[in-house]
């Protein structure tokens, strides 16, 4: 029987299959569950395989990279706007080039299930200059893992995988290679091309850009890149990654009518191409984000009206995919959309039952009527939720960590009572620099961890917060007196609002720790994480 | 043979297991599945949704396609209608009456019932009733597979079977009390369709 695997999982063990020996990532919808699967993995255990959290995404991709460095084969995760964290190490590994098969997955979420933007992370790779590998489905998110890795290597270059909400979280029926057994240590021949000097990366960036024929050429024999000519010549498709299974759904047997340029490597197969192009006199581009290959083939052929996608409207330019709205552009009949029943009211996301997030939020919103409705500013987490109704307390949530340099930049100007609410994962994640910015000026702002001791909202991974916020923030130079911490409870309410307002009478850096474990955490894993706290303090 | 089910209810309701059954199921009887699912965000109390699809030949979306939907099978009432533009016309509707109510405007449940009976193929039972009384609320989504049973084409034998496989690891009661549950719904919607073929 063959496994059960979420587009995700069979990634995560095509991984393993290939020889990796570690994979470093921190939690972000839709790319958790690859790390996740490892960690379970009762083979990887026995590998050996590295499969720690790490704090950040720049963290973890620049620890990958160590561990290349050493000749192993390493893997690095994250969700689209996670690599704009790490985005530092990404565009200059690819000029040092790697060692042991360094692969990068990245989880782009269009439609923005779970997400602030839908940005494109194929973009990332041509402008890193590197290989793409885009999987239609599960079982080639499986077999592509074996093939990046062996292309890296072979390149000396790091592989994007990228990754999409629905493959990520869609399961399919899976079969199983033979593993192929990891790396043993060997450091590289040669170390300068890691050390990027001008006079280093400079030859370094020449043989990069020298690679692209070379790149192109293997995706024009990439059996990842199947060209089916037709003998109708009326239209031609180019299906990227996932867009291939809605053209399919939408042909079905009539698949002779079509020709068909499926592409899940890149750089694009230029010459494919052209072959197609020439071959049709319509030519639909079908891809899951931003219309790169379209505005490319604007490029190869000088725009005009032979091309159809986003840009000409056939498709939409916003959200995800769908049978529906491929079929569409294909001019392929579909169902005439019904509409959902008028009664159904929304059910948007909201805050656990019994969450202290809530209990910290009322207590912000006591004093709201005192300090103004557009003071607080949130980040990136489940405390996000407090934008919405019926809390209204968060202002603002941009990207990991802006709450507190957002409200430093506000106190800057002039606002009084700025209030930063960020998670415990969060602020250790992108929020401690910026906290070192304000103590540095020493900026009137409060900034309240809200420390459940869980990544929460990705399914409550360890955070490695939990355990050493005090110490960190004085580390970073809070004032002892303006450390304090809270129990963000209904009992507590009052004294939770003296509190607060007595920090927002100081001018100064306040860090307010409210403190209460997830609801979501077992009891188990409460004892654990006492235990921990205990074992730091 | 091809068969899209889509599940529905909120975040935390359990349909991941009904998926998981059917998937299981299908497997065994060497199928294709693809079965999407909602991780994050909407995971909070939110609205989530499963689609699982099942076929003899190679399946290519991962999404049903709107009207291509052979049943829907809901946890809760409003979140069934949320997705009957995916329902074909032939399609099946099966869900709990019992509603949960976590929003302000929560429209009235009878006139939820009615939106729901419009539709010629229905089955609304209490499963979450049914469920407490053999013992336990959280076999709710057992009672409702068994109610839908008789429309999935896929043997008993091979659902009993991937109920037996999924809760393995737990305890022979934990076993039993969800098969009781699956017995349970498929003799109340047997009973009710039967009595709808008489009208």
């Amino acid at each position: 029987m063959k496994s059960l695997l979420l587009g995700n999982e069979a990634l995560a063990q095509g991984s393993i299959d290939a020889g990796l020996s570690g994979v470093y990532a921190y939690p972000g919808t839709p790319s958790t569950e690859i790390t996740e699967y490892i960690q379970r993995s009762k083979l990887a255990r026995e590998l050996k395989i590295h499969a720690t959290w790490s704090v950040n995404e720049k963290t973890a991709m620049e620890s990958a990279l160590g561990m290349s460095y050493t000749g192993l084969r390493a893997l690095v995760v994250m969700k689209h706007v996670g690599l704009n964290v790490a985005s530092d190490v990404f565009m200059n590994m690819s000029v040092s080039g790697i060692n042991g098969g360094l692969v990068v997955v990245v989880a782009d979420d269009p439609s923005m299930h779970s997400s602030q933007n839908e940005q494109d992370s194929r973009f990332y790779g041509k402008f890193a200059m590197i290989p793409i590998l885009e999987p239609s489905n599960q079982q080639e998110a499986y077999d592509i893992m074996h093939y990046a890795f062996d292309l890296s290597e072979e390149l000396k270059l790091p592989v994007l995988v990228r990754m999409v909400t629905r493959l990520s979280h869609s399961r399919a029926g899976i079969e199983l290679r033979e593993r192929r057994a990891q790396n043993v240590m060997q450091l590289p021949t040669d170390t300068s091309r890691f050390a990027l000097l001008p006079m280093n990366a400079r030859k370094q960036f020449d043989k990069l850009v020298n690679k692209k024929a070379i790149l192109i050429k293997l995706s024009e024999s990439s059996s990842l890149n199947d060209l089916k000519l037709s003998q109708h010549n009326d239209v031609g498709i180019i299906a990227c990654g996932i867009a291939y299974n809605y053209v399919m759904e939408n042909i079905g047997d009539d698949v002779s009518f079509y020709s068909i340029l499926k592409i899940s490597q890149y750089p694009l197969p230029k010459e494919k191409i052209k072959k197609l192009y020439k071959h049709c006199d319509k030519i639909i581009v079908v891809e899951e984000g931003y219309p790169l290959v379209e505005e490319l083939l604007h490029d190869y052929f000088n725009k005009n009206d032979k091309i159809k996608g986003k840009l000409t409207g056939d498709i939409p330019l916003t959200g995800e995919l769908n049978p529906n709205t491929v079929g569409k552009s294909l001019g392929i009949f579909q169902n005439i959309s019904k509409s959902i029943p008028e009664i159904v009211s929304g059910r948007p996301p909201q805050l656990c039952e019994g969450c202290g997030h809530t209990d910290l939020f009322n207590t912000i919103n006591e004093l709201i009527p005192e300090i103004g409705n557009k003071n607080v500013f949130g980040d990136i987490g489940c405390y996000a939720l407090g934008a919405l109704p019926p809390l209204k307390t968060v202002n603002t949530l941009i990207d990991m960590g802006a709450s507190i340099t957002m409200a430093k930049g506000a106190a800057d100007a002039g606002l009084e009572n700025a209030i930063a609410v960020i998670g415990d994962s969060t602020f250790t994640h992108s929020g401690m620099t910026g906290l070192l910015d304000a103590v540095y000026e020493n900026s009137p702002i409060t900034v309240i961890i809200s420390d459940n001791s869980a990544i929460a909202m990705t399914g409550a991974q360890e955070s490695s917060a939990v355990g050493r916020l005090h110490k960190i923030c004085l580390g970073i130079g809070v004032h002892p007196d303006h450390l304090k911490t809270m129990i963000p409870l209904n009992k507590n309410h009052e004294q939770n609002v003296e509190l607060l307002r007595n920090e927002l009478k100081y001018k100064g850096v306040s860090v307010i720790i409210s403190e209460r474990p997830c609801v979501r955490l077992s009891r188990d894993k409460k004892e654990e994480i006492k235990a921990k706290i205990a074992s730091l303090s | 043979m091809k068969t899209n089910i889509i599940l529905s209810g909120v975040g935390g309701q359990g349909i991941l297991t009904i998926a998981a059954v059917l998937d299981t199921a299908a497997l065994s009887e060497n199928l294709f599945v693809k079965q999407s699912e909602v991780h994050g965000m909407s995971q909070r109390g939110g609205a989530v949704q499963c689609h699982v699809r099942i076929s003899d030949k190679q399946i290519f979306s991962d999404l049903i396609p709107e009207g291509k939907a052979d049943l829907i099978l809901s946890v809760e009432p409003m979140e069934l209608l949320r997705y009957t533009p995916f329902l074909n016309k032939y399609g099946w509707l099966v869900t709990d009456s019992h509603p949960f109510i976590n929003t302000d405007n929560y429209p009235d449940k009878n006139d939820l019932f009615k939106q729901i009976k419009k539709h010629p193929y229905h089955i609304i039972i209490n499963a979450t009733e049914i469920a407490k009384k053999i013992g336990n609320s959280k076999v709710t989504n057992m009672v409702l597979l068994g109610a839908a049973a008789s429309i999935i084409p896929l043997s008993e034998e091979s659902l009993l079977d991937a109920i037996k496989k999924l809760f393995q690891h737990k305890s022979d009661k934990i076993i039993s009390l969800n098969l009781k549950a699956f017995f349970e719904g498929k003799k109340i919607a047997k009973e009710i369709t039967n009595l709808a073929t008489n009208i």
